[in-house]
């Protein structure tokens, strides 16, 4: 029972670790890109989850309820998310200037081409 | 009316501006507008350590909220002092900026660069303005992003995948200290700093306090560049436009130390960080190598700008060496050399940014007589240099003083020995720098014109202020001192 009711955390976790390998490990850099989004995303969900009060309903003041929800990290993630959606859109330009500027978007080519340069 | 609001027209002022600067658009107009903020900045910033001198710690309720319900802007000693700093450097580099900017910037995005410019600079000191949380990533963020901008425009191709690797590396960072002010809020759902303070002590013993601390650590040591987790630094600084990387070099990382020393010390509380958990026996080390594996690295670079990257992640160790002290000479130590360094590091690369605008190039083949081709420049290179080495009467020697002073208090004779013979590797990579351009005949031994006078003015400025500050160190200790005592005392 304690495994399900921590599902949330779980998922998290895992999508974290997923995101992070990809963000470090993949060679192209809109799969980084990819990577750090879910990472990001990751971290949204352990915000919502954490604010989840069990039997709470959304934090709309109505008659005859008792438990709400903390609305408080909603407000944060939603900051978060548009930090998320800068660095992402950021992120991809950069990538379209270097794919510009290289005529690649694989990180081990760019380090060849930058060592023939030298 | 302006001194009841001092603390948010420290942010709102950049913050209004910089939109302002898109509109503007041409060149210099946009530039004598963005000085003019800076200056405002700086006359505002100065203001709020006066004030917090005479009257202690100012607290700001946004929006008339009180805290810990609303955002808090909370100024005691050692931010007012960081603000000062971070907002000096803003407009010390401004004279700076008008013809490195024209040079290493294409036209089209001059106005862009400034008004990245001013959102890293708000960004900067809203990290440190800050008594919230949660409010601490969204100037970080702020800041970065801007930061990851400025560092694209530079001319070189390689600029940008600079930028990238930091992008990368700054989110994940950035996102890791998320995670952990996430679970301290789970923990004990407060964002206020203060509060926080209060009610983490008896969750002490919990696992996810202990998670928490560990992700928010391991994303502050990403941000400050602490060696091993330094290397989006070298290339970021290298790349840069010569503005920006003075700029960042003297700025970004020391904002970092900061965010560092408030959570550690005021929100954790030393007691928790390094008597339980024992941090200290693991950042020393770390600092110590650091320094020694970074110097090395230094030694062997053939660009003056990579190289001056390279020494900046050792000083962070020397900065890192002192908070591991735990002691009140250590911090002092340490503050202190955070607001040496900025100086000698961003007078450091403002020479290099005068000779790049010259030669067009950091290589330090290049630079070979350069002593004799731009005199002027390569004096102010020395004396600055000789700051980094920590000859007396420079700056360096202050925060290297207190740091040696502090290792042996502790006791810890080795470590001030080792503290001291790392200055030798410096020596090594300034003479280097030296030996190439005063005792190394160019092919071309021609006068180069100096680089023009408003760039002089910060260069000398600064460099000038080295020496001041090695001279007349009661306005830097004192405060510094204060601000450790603070540190410490705040935790009983």
């Amino acid at each position: 029972m304690i495994s399900v009711g921590l599902f949330n955390y779980w998922a998290c976790m895992v999508l974290m670790m997923i995101g992070l390998y990809t963000a470090i490990a993949r060679p192209n850099l809109v799969k980084k890109l990819i990577g750090l989004s879910i990472f990001q995303v990751s971290v949204f969900l352990l915000y919502i989850t954490v604010g989840k009060v069990s039997g709470g309903t959304a934090p709309i003041l109505g008659e005859g309820i008792e438990a709400y929800s903390n609305p408080l990290p909603h407000v944060l993630i939603l900051t978060a998310i548009v930090v998320g959606i800068a660095t992402l859109s950021l992120g991809l330009a950069l990538v379209v200037r270097i794919g510009e500027a290289y005529d690649t978007i694989e990180e081990d080519e760019i380090i060849e081409r930058d060592i023939v340069n030298d | 009316m302006i001194d009841m609001h001092l603390p948010i027209l420290l942010i709102v002022v950049p913050l209004v501006s910089a939109p302002l600067c898109v509109l503007l658009r041409q060149k210099t107009l946009v530039w004598a507008f963005a000085s003019l903020v800076c200056v405002a900045s700086l006359g505002l910033a100065s203001m709020l350590l006066i004030r917090v001198l005479e009257e202690g710690v100012i607290s700001y309720a946004i929006g008339g909220w009180i805290a810990p319900w609303g955002i808090e802007y909370r100024v005691d000693t050692i931010n007012a002092y960081v603000l000062l700093l971070v907002s000096i450097i803003a407009a010390v580099l401004m004279f700076f900026a008008l013809p490195s900017v024209v040079d290493e910037v294409s036209g089209k995005q001059h106005y862009l660069f400034y008004t990245a410019y001013l959102l890293c600079l708000t960004g900067l000191m809203g990290i440190a303005i800050t008594g919230d949380a949660f409010n601490v990533f969204v100037f970080l963020e702020i800041s970065s992003l801007s930061s990851y901008t400025l560092i694209a425009m530079g001319r070189d191709r390689r600029a940008l995948t600079a930028s990238y690797q930091y992008l990368i590396m700054g989110t994940l960072g950035a996102t890791f200290i998320v995670i952990g002010i996430g679970l301290m809020y789970m923990m004990t759902g407060t964002l206020n700093m203060f509060d926080l303070s209060q009610r983490l002590p008896p969750m002490f013993e919990t696992r996810t306090a202990m998670v928490a601390f560990a992700f928010l650590t391991v994303g502050m040591l990403i941000k400050l560049a602490m060696f091993p987790l330094h290397m989006w630094l070298p290339n970021a600084y290298c790349y840069a436009p010569s503005l920006v990387t003075a700029f960042l070099a003297a700025t970004a990382t020391k904002v970092s130390i900061y965010v560092f020393l408030r959570f550690t010390f005021t929100v954790w509380g030393a007691e928790f960080v390094f008597e339980k958990l024992n941090l200290d026996i693991f950042l020393i080390p770390l600092s110590l190598i650091g320094i020694y594996v970074t110097s090395l690295s230094a030694i062997y670079q053939t660009n003056i700008k990579r190289l001056l990257a390279y020494s900046s992640v050792a000083q962070i160790g020397y900065m890192m060496l002192g908070i591991g002290f735990v002691s009140v000479t250590g911090l002092t130590g340490g503050i202190v050399h955070l607001f040496n360094h900025a100086l000698m590091k961003a007078a450091l690369f403002l020479a290099a940014g005068c000779v790049v605008l010259r030669l067009g190039s950091s290589n330090l083949a290049d630079w070979k007589g350069l002593g004799r081709r731009m005199p002027v420049t390569m004096a102010a290179f020395v004396l600055a240099g000789l700051s980094l080495i920590g000859v007396p009467l420079t700056v360096g020697f202050i925060s290297k003083w207190y740091l040696i002073l502090a290792a042996l208090e502790a006791g810890w004779w080795p470590i001030a020995l080792l503290a001291l013979l790392s200055s030798l590797l410096a020596v090594v990579y300034v003479w280097r720098v030296v030996e190439v351009a005063y005792f190394q005949k160019a092919d071309d031994d021609s006068k180069i014109k100096e680089a023009p006078l408003m760039m002089q003015i910060s260069m000398w400025g600064l460099t000038g202020a080295t020496l001041y500050f090695g001279i007349q160190t009661d306005l830097t200790v004192n405060v510094a001192q204060r601000a450790a005592g603070l540190l410490i005392g705040v935790t009983p």
